[in-house]
């Protein structure tokens, strides 16, 4: 018994927990230079493992903030959040990959801090290389790669963390419309390749809507959630869809009304 | 035909094919082209213009003799210099003297390289360690080590040991700022990154601090050698002493004494260009591939 429960842990990327996070209570503030100023406010949400849900928002309405406190790299002021998965992975909005590094080796550094051997960490970096199709990249300088394929080495760092949890913080912002097309598509087989729960932050509806199983309106100041949508919409989707036309238009409306309701006070 | 048939095909729905050929496409636009620069084209953009600047110095001194615009014993002429450079070289004396202070100063640096690098982390990463001593370490950069000459022999007497306090004193402080302001300059962003990967406390320093610090570092370097020559030519001119063996400042103090002025030429462009040819042997290659490595050289 005892023996089949531990190889079970080793093996399994399932955990026992039914939420890859769980957000509970959550809120924010920053002393500014008003006195405190309360950014984020009584946030609860679970990702469900295997879970793609994207938290949209205003341009500083504490999406970033929440990020940022789901990855450990900052303490809620009231609440707790729990990743049972261990350490989340963060992706950026710039690709944050290390200019000193070759895309190969920054893959490596990432494997090596998670404790991978050395003998195995040339073959696994390549092979998330080939994973974003990338697999001439391996010894390319970040600055010899164009910024759509800095983000793809900076997704096949983040993935080698072997985090259960991605967060992603606009990582497509940066990009020309083509190119961030291209990504959606990437991002998509990945996710379902490797069943990974991802929390994409993006302002922008159609990707979100795009990519999403559900999503989450974040309103501003301070930031509370406002309403969600589950996606229904059989993937692979396209941007350009009808019916992911259809729902942005709705989400957008809700989106504007929250916009609005600041400038009435 | 096969083109036909491709485009309905990826028409009919964006499978991987298409989507790996799309991405192709872009990649082969936006990737940056770096290539090497040819020899012809260094020698001419490099080579040239200083050679010819000394060509022209040299000239300009000479027409100066020439027109005696001061006595002989003020101004030699470039062969009177030449001549002794050639007395000297057959006396077999020449390289021993360069060596001399050549090996001094180097050793003097390697163990300021020692003392500066930690020295420079721990108030680079030490709250404490900064506010104790920080200030007083980039005062230290403006004081002339030449200061240091008298209290150094004082302590340690006429002999080595005094020459190596000087160059530690002299270069320490350049090599521990320029550490620290490297590390000041690290974007935060890197730190960030490294913290969700796991890179904190040593780990961080090790791999995310030291390397993204490594420009700054460098300058540092550079800046520490230039002062880890000048103070051992200090200490090599005032503190001048049979026992010490004939190094290039005890050459140009020799030359004073004597009143010999075409040695004391000599000596000072033996000093001048001991340490440009380190510097371009050995700091500026380095800086170049750090920079380079990154992308931050940039081509005019
Ligand atoms: N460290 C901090 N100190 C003080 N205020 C902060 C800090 N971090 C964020 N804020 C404030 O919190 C608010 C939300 O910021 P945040 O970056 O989370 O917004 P965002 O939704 O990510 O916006 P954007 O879409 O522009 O990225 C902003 O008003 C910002 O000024
Ligand atoms: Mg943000």
């Amino acid at each position: 018994m005892t023996n089949t429960l531990t190889k079970d842990q080793a093996t399994g990327r399932t955990t026992t927990a039914g939420y890859a996070a769980r957000i509970e209570h959550v809120s924010k503030s920053f002393a500014g230079p008003a006195g405190r100023q309360l950014v984020l406010d009584d946030i609860t949400l679970d990702v469900a493992p295997g879970e793609f849900v994207t938290l949209l928002g205003a341009s500083g309405c504490g999406k970033s903030t929440l990020l940022n406190l789901v990855a450990g790299l900052d303490k809620p002021s009231v609440g707790s959040i729990a990743t049972p998965g261990g350490r989340p992975a963060l992706m950026f909005q710039e690709h944050a990959l290390f200019p000193w590094l070759t895309a190969g080796k920054n893959i490596e550094l990432a494997l090596r801090l998670r404790g991978v051997a050395k003998t195995e960490r040339r073959t696994e970096a390549e092979r998330l290389l080939d994973l974003v199709r990338l697999g001439g990249a391996y010894r390319k300088r970040v600055h010899e790669l164009s910024g759509g394929m800095r983000q793809r080495v900076a997704l096949a760092r983040a993935l080698a963390q072997d985090s259960q949890l991605l967060l992603m913080d606009e990582p497509f912002a940066a990009l020309d419309a083509i190119t961030r097309d291209v990504l959606h598509d990437e991002l998509t087989r990945i996710w379902r390749e490797t069943q990974l729960s991802v929390l994409f932050v993006t302002h922008n509806v159609r990707e979100a809507v795009r990519l999403a199983e559900r999503v989450v309106l974040l309103s501003s100041r301070p930031g509370r959630i406002a309403r969600e949508w589950t996606v229904g919409i059989e993937q692979p989707r396209r941007i350009e869809d009808a019916a992911v036309a259809e729902l942005s238009v709705e989400i957008t409306e809700e989106l504007r009304g929250e916009i609005r309701r600041h400038g009435q006070h | 035909m096969a083109s036909t048939e491709t485009s309905s095909e990826a028409k009919a729905k964006p499978d991987s094919h298409d989507l790996a050929g799309l991405e192709a496409g872009l990649d082969a636009l936006d990737a940056v082209q770096s290539h090497r620069t040819p020899v012809s084209e260094v020698l001419l953009k490099k080579v040239l213009p200083p050679v010819v600047a000394v060509v022209l110095v040299v000239a300009l001194w000479q027409a100066l003799v020439w027109a005696k615009v001061t006595d002989e014993g003020s101004l030699p002429a470039p062969s009177a210099v030449w001549d002794s450079v050639s007395k000297l070289w057959m006396a077999g004396t020449l390289l021993e003297v360069v060596w001399t202070s050549v090996s001094r100063g180097l050793l003097g640096f390697l163990l300021a390289l020692a003392i500066g690098t930690p020295l420079g982390l721990l108030v680079a990463r030490v709250k404490f360690v900064r506010a104790a001593i920080g200030p007083i370490l980039s005062g230290l950069q403006s004081l002339p080590s030449v200061a240091w000459v008298p209290p150094a022999v004082i302590w340690l007497g006429l002999n080595n040991q005094m020459m190596y306090a000087v160059i530690l004193l002299g270069a320490v402080p350049s090599i521990a700022n320029g550490l620290v302001s490297g590390v000041d300059q690290v974007p935060p962003l890197f730190l960030r990154a490294g913290r969700t990967m796991g890179a904190t406390g040593l780990k961080g320093t090790w791999h995310i601090v030291m390397p993204a610090a490594l420009p700054g570092y460098v300058a540092g370097l550079k800046q520490g050698w230039a002062f880890s020559w000048r103070s051992l030519m200090a200490a090599e001119i005032i503190a001048s002493s049979p026992d010490l063996g004939l190094g290039l400042g005890q050459l140009l103090e020799n030359g004073r004494n004597n009143a010999d002025m075409p040695g004391v030429f000599l000596a000072i462009l033996l000093i001048l260009l001991v340490g440009i040819a380190i510097d371009l042997l050995l700091f500026s290659p380095l800086e170049r591939a750090v920079l380079r490595g990154r992308g931050l050289l940039v081509k005019n």
